[in-house]
């Protein structure tokens, strides 16, 4: 079964933890460095990015996050955790986990009386998926390996790059679980990750 | 099509707070010193609700200049207090882009009667319980976020404590009733037998539920959390301790990792005196903030 880790640090943990059940997976909370041993991918849940990124910090967790990140494994941001994995935070210095190919600015939709809920056309996904957006991110711009998965109102909200996977949105927050099979679907089989030194994606 | 202000966009607010501590703030210093501290939401106001006990007389909504310079100052949410039943000091807050409202008994209420309409808003909100008759007449009205009432500003953990165990005790009951006994049980409590049905069908409250009303140390914080809540919100607690700083970290901490009790020991250690509490006994039955509402 494949074992799939969240961030539980703060947030939406339950939701996502829920998901990964449902579709089948066995749900892994992550609050410490050996929560992160013999997981097959991660996600990073939805939450306040400053209050994660500070007890990412006092925990040491940052690098065995992007230790983890080095293995190759699937990495799955939403919302918050999209932040997290952003190579670029528009108007900060220095990004989080700093691993995914996108640019991201906070809270770009506006405060919470503008969050809302949209149907999305998503690449891979067939059908409309509803999208709650709350004081939401959006990607500004991708690097040149990142697939744009997704555009609302000209913004994109949700992009591939590699083993990542990030979005603007929450469909932890809703019973559809079809971005998480999606997910779940990036994770290699078992005899790929045992080939030596090499991540199956260094080759996309 | 786009909605704004679903009960999904609304609660969903919450649900991010989850794990989180919510630390009332009357200034931008202190909102940057609790959003540094990892606080993942403030709440501006005007007086912390110790001191708000202390001078007496009507405590209102904040003077608007504070809130927006709260709001300036932070990046995290930023909620704010309105009067019980006060639809313009509401109104004010949603105006202002607030990102969620208190409807708080910590200020004096407006109407004694009437709570808030709070599904006629597109801005959240959150409310206090201290059983879940209460919790259901607040979610039906359209409260999208709950928290204990407690006894504000006390710095006495007892009642926040009284009030979760209540809410959790009677939502067991109702997840281990057969359905034929609900409406009986919606009589008594006073709560809508639809509001029970859900709350059977999902066996939990349909909204998140923090606590509130005493918390004074991290070790408080995590005794919330052990006992269920989602979150923790601080209102007298840091700002009126000894060492803001440290006493905002330490809280944080406690509530992430609450059942790590050597952690909790190790930040709780010369964290300094934490702000003087008040025993139950010694507040007069008419300045309990709590019997405010219902």
């Amino acid at each position: 079964m494949k074992r799939v880790g969240v961030l539980a640090l703060q947030g939406a943990v339950r939701e996502h933890l829920q998901s990964i059940t449902a579709c089948g997976a066995e749900a892994v909370p992550v609050k410490w460095p050996k929560d992160l041993e013999r997981l097959d991918a991660l996600i990073l849940p939805g939450g306040e990015s400053t209050a994660m990124r500070r007890l990412i910090d006092h925990y040491g967790l940052m690098d065995p996050l992007r230790e983890f990140a080095k293995t190759g494994k699937p990495m799955f941001g939403t919302c918050a955790g999209l932040i997290l994995l952003a190579k670029t935070v528009v108007g900060s210095n220095e990004a989080h986990l700093g691993v995914m190919d996108v640019a991201v600015e906070r809270n770009s939709f506006g405060r919470q009386v503008d969050s809302f809920e949209a149907p999305l056309e998503i690449k891979g996904i067939d059908g409309a998926f509803e999208a709650v957006f709350i004081r939401a991110p959006h990607i500004v711009s991708v690097g040149l390996s990142t697939e744009v998965l997704c555009v609302h109102n000209g913004k994109i909200v949700m992009a591939k790059s590699g083993q990542f996977l990030g979005c603007s949105f929450h469909p932890e927050l809703t019973e559809d679980h079809r971005i998480t099979k999606y997910f779940l679907s990036m994770i290699p089989h078992k005899s790929d990750l045992l080939l030596p030194n090499r991540s199956i994606y260094s080759k996309v | 099509m786009t909605q704004h202000g679903t009960d999904r966009v609304k609660r969903g607010m919450a649900e991010m707070q989850k794990g989180g501590v919510i630390m009332d703030v009357v200034n931008a210093e202190q909102a940057r010193i609790a959003e540094a501290a990892g606080a993942t939401a403030v709440m501006a106001l005007e007086r912390v609700p110790s001191d708000i006990r202390r001078d007496g007389g009507v405590a209102r909504m904040a003077d608007p200049r504070i809130t927006e310079e709260v709001m300036k100052a932070v990046s995290i949410p930023v909620m704010a207090k309105a009067r019980i039943g006060h639809i313009v000091e509401a109104r004010i807050l949603e105006a202002m882009g607030v990102d969620y409202i208190d409807e708080s008994e910590v200020l004096t209420p407006a109407d004694e009667e009437f709570h808030l309409l709070k599904n006629q808003y597109t801005v959240p909100f959150v409310c206090g319980c201290r059983n879940l008759g209460e919790a259901a007449r607040r979610i039906g009205e359209g409260a999208s976020m709950l928290r204990t009432k407690g006894e504000p500003g006390t710095g006495n953990i007892v009642e926040a404590v009284r009030h979760l165990r209540q809410v959790n005790a009677e939502v067991r009951k109702v997840i281990a009733m057969s359905e034929d006994e609900l409406m009986t049980e919606a009589r008594n409590l006073g709560a809508s037998y639809e509001f029970l049905k859900e709350v059977k069908n999902l066996g939990r409250l349909p909204v998140v539920n923090f606590a509130a009303g005493g918390v004074a140390t991290p070790a408080d914080a995590a005794l919330m959390m052990e006992l269920g809540a989602d979150g923790v919100f601080v209102g007298s607690g840091i700002f009126k301790s000894d060492n803001p700083e440290r006493f905002a970290r330490a809280i944080v901490e406690a509530t992430t990792h609450y059942q790590d009790y050597k952690l909790i020991a190790e930040l709780s250690k010369d964290l300094g005196i934490a702000m003087k509490g008040i025993e139950m006994s010694t507040i007069a039955a008419g300045e309990r903030m709590q019997e405010r509402g219902w």
